[in-house]
């Protein structure tokens, strides 16, 4: 019998820290199994974020660099105009990405920056212990709404990859989840196309990859990513937003 | 008849907050504070006229918290080091104008995203400043969780006083332990709302705030003005405690969560015959320069002991004015220094300065 | 298609997803905690195994090495 799945080689030995069931381990191996078939490992700087994924660079065998929460866009652009040669790509949570840091994303975005931007929604704050998101859905109970959202309050959950489409330098975008065998294949095929668009200088690229978060959603690793197709994909639509390099077209 | 209660540092700022009347809160997660900003969510958005929000930011938040104080209203933020560092723009503008606001920072290691746990390197940002141009925050460094509650409802007290931005400088230990605390202060029936607050110019001319002068001489005005009200602070609002000073030979000078640390470090000391007293500064700003030259009258050994690499140290050395040798202890990045670590490093500097003799 | 998977269970977390997602239901749970006090899904080898790899797909802690041929 021949060897047909096992670990990427860019996937470091490490045992994750993630909870069991979390999505961040899902996305870590399809991005390094995605680095491996495009030769990636030599030239890719990865830029993770403070929260979970903070210990990224404990996984992901390339350079990494921390970033400032929110910044991780900014960050990118300095590293990709000053070294246009690196494969970069930010790693980025929902409040990294769509809360503090939506400045410096809609900006990158608008430069047509040749980066790649992995958005990982799992509609909460993780790492701090389970506060509202700006993707947390209307009724959500988190440690900050504890009444559930609210739109009166707090406002409705809020659609990067909808508002980056508006945005001209913004190449593609798409919409996966990691909660199914079906979905992870799709999502793999997102992060090729996303870093195959930064090789091709087509502009900025972003995979938004809705993600189980079974702790803070106080779910069984099943429950929660059974909940992602329940709830969050009637919010946040799987798909593809925008493709100019003549993929399916969804302006 | 107050009751006490066993609360979290945390929990307790915003029970204090809440009683003081505080009627917007604007906070961002991050450890090691959340259970503040979560406290207020549960507690202060249920208030009648009152608004919890978690902003998109830290920057937003601060930005936030001057609109609130515009229209007069109580209103407060809370942070830990990196989330304060983007506040400082807005605190800039908050003592510009001359409005009050709390600022509550939980301080953890740094510099850059450091560590989780509780030390006390933002001492110069709090006390100098900490963002740009001439002006001064009080700064209130509580030590327990019951001076973490009595000191937020003081911080609203001294803010709307002076209108004045009111930073108090606690750290991850103080906001995570657990100690009993009473509340001696029940919440208003009405929130209070100051006279000189910006809500629509219905039956007066129109006014405007601002920051902004084409005119050196203007600005230059108001630098002296704020200087005069800080001179003021400065003569009425200086706190400080002693303890186990009258006869000591060496003053151990630490603050907060250090000072508790030194506080154990000294009873041992005490126990082998050393004649150790401590100084704890309560304001770091204003600082109580005028207790360390009264101490310095009998005693010539200082020891700063601080979770950092030496910051409050440059406080002490200024108000000595050379009357006195001052040493340094710290440990900084989050590493919480033992009472009997303490302790030998106090006994190695008697010792040494030869104060047995 | 014959097929045949390991499971490293000492990197296990017993999410149990491997459990609910192999199409021939081949996998369980251990009754033995792991040295991260889990327990961990064990292979049930009765021949039916195709490869399909879909638990290796599914198990976010890269615990699983899958054969076919």
């Amino acid at each position: 019998m021949n060897k047909v799945f096992t670990r990427p080689k860019s996937l470091k030995r490490n045992v994750f820290h993630y909870c069991p069931g979390c999505g961040h381990s899902i996305a870590h191996r399809l991005i390094c199994e995605v680095i491996d078939e495009m030769n990636l490992q030599d030239k890719a700087i990865g830029i993770p974020p403070p929260g979970c994924s903070v210990f990224a660079y404990y996984y992901f065998d390339v350079d990494m660099v921390e970033s400032a929460h929110g910044r991780g866009a900014a960050v990118a652009t300095g590293i990709k105009r000053a070294f246009p040669e690196a494969v970069v790509f930010t790693y980025q949570g929902d409040g990294d990405l769509a809360g503090i840091g939506t400045a410096e994303t809609i900006h990158a975005a608008n430069r047509g920056e040749n980066i790649t931007s992995i958005f990982i929604n799992n509609a909460v704050y993780g790492m701090t212990g389970g506060q509202m998101a700006p993707t947390t859905l209307v009724g959500q109970t988190t440690t900050t709404t504890p009444y559930g959202r609210d739109t009166i309050l707090e406002g409705h959950p809020i659609k990067m990859s909808e508002i980056l489409a508006l945005v001209e330098g913004a190449a593609y975008i798409e919409r996966v989840a990691v909660n199914s065998p079906a979905n992870i294949r799709k999502a793999k095929k997102a992060i090729q196309k996303a870093f195959q668009v930064q090789l091709d200088k087509r502009g900025f690229a972003m995979v938004e990859i809705l993600s189980p978060c079974p702790t803070n959603w106080k779910m069984s690793p099943l429950e929660a990513w059974q909940w992602v197709d329940k709830e969050m994909t009637k919010v946040f639509p799987l798909g593809v937003i925008k493709d100019i390099t003549g993929g399916k077209d969804a302006d | 008849m107050a009751n006490k209660v066993l609360m979290t540092g945390n929990a307790a700022i915003g029970e204090a907050a809440i009683r003081a009347g505080c009627q917007g809160y604007f906070g961002y997660p991050i450890t090691p504070q959340n259970e503040l900003t979560e406290y207020m969510a549960a507690n202060l958005s249920r208030r009648k006229g009152c608004a919890f929000i978690q902003a998109e930011s830290e920057i937003a938040a601060i930005n936030m918290v001057y609109g609130a104080s515009l229209v007069g209203v109580r209103t407060m933020t809370s942070s830990s080091s990196p989330g304060i560092s983007l506040k400082q723009e807005g605190i800039s503008y908050l003592a510009a104008c001359q409005l009050p606001a709390v600022i509550v920072n939980m301080s953890r290691g740094g510099p850059g995203l450091g560590s989780i746990v509780a030390a006390q390197s933002d001492y110069f940002q709090a006390t100098r400043g900490g963002g740009h141009g001439d002006y001064r925050t009080i700064v209130l460094a509580p030590a327990s969780v019951q001076e973490l509650a009595d000191l937020t409802h003081r911080a609203f007290d001294l803010a709307d006083k002076y209108k004045i931005p009111v930073i108090i400088l606690g750290d991850g230990i103080l906001g995570q332990m657990m100690e009993p605390v009473e509340f001696n202060h029940e919440a208003p029936a009405e929130l209070p709302v100051r006279d000189d607050a910006l809500r629509g110019a219905k039956g007066r001319p129109s006014r405007f705030i601002k920051t902004f002068t084409s005119d050196p001489a203007e600005l230059e005005e108001i630098n002296w003005s704020l200087f005069r009200r800080y001179e003021l602070i400065k003569r009425d609002e200086t706190a400080c405690e002693t303890f186990l000073v009258d006869d000591a030979d060496l003053i151990v000078v630490a603050f907060g969560i250090a000072a508790r640390i030194a506080k154990g470090a000294i009873k041992t000391v005490r126990a082998d015959g050393l004649k150790v007293g401590l100084l704890r500064p309560i304001t770091l700003w204003p600082f109580p320069d005028e207790a360390v030259k009264e101490l310095a009258k009998g005693v010539k050994q200082f020891l700063v002991f601080e979770m950092n690499m030496g910051q409050m140290v440059e406080d002490v050395q200024l108000a000595l004015e050379g009357k006195g040798e001052v040493s340094f202890y710290g440990r900084p990045g989050g590493v919480i220094p033992t009472p009997s670590e303490v302790a030998r490093v106090i006994s190695r500097l008697y010792y040494q300065k030869g104060l047995n003799k | 298609m014959k097929g045949t998977i390991e499971i490293s269970c000492e990197l296990c977390k017993g999410c149990e997803l491997c459990i609910s997602f192999c199409p021939k239901g081949l996998i369980s749970s251990s009754d033995k905690l792991n040295a991260s006090g889990y327990l961990p899904a064990v292979f049930n080898d009765n021949g039916e195994c195709t490869g399909c790899a879909i638990c290796a797909l599914v198990c976010p802690e890269v615990a699983i090495e899958v054969y076919r041929g």
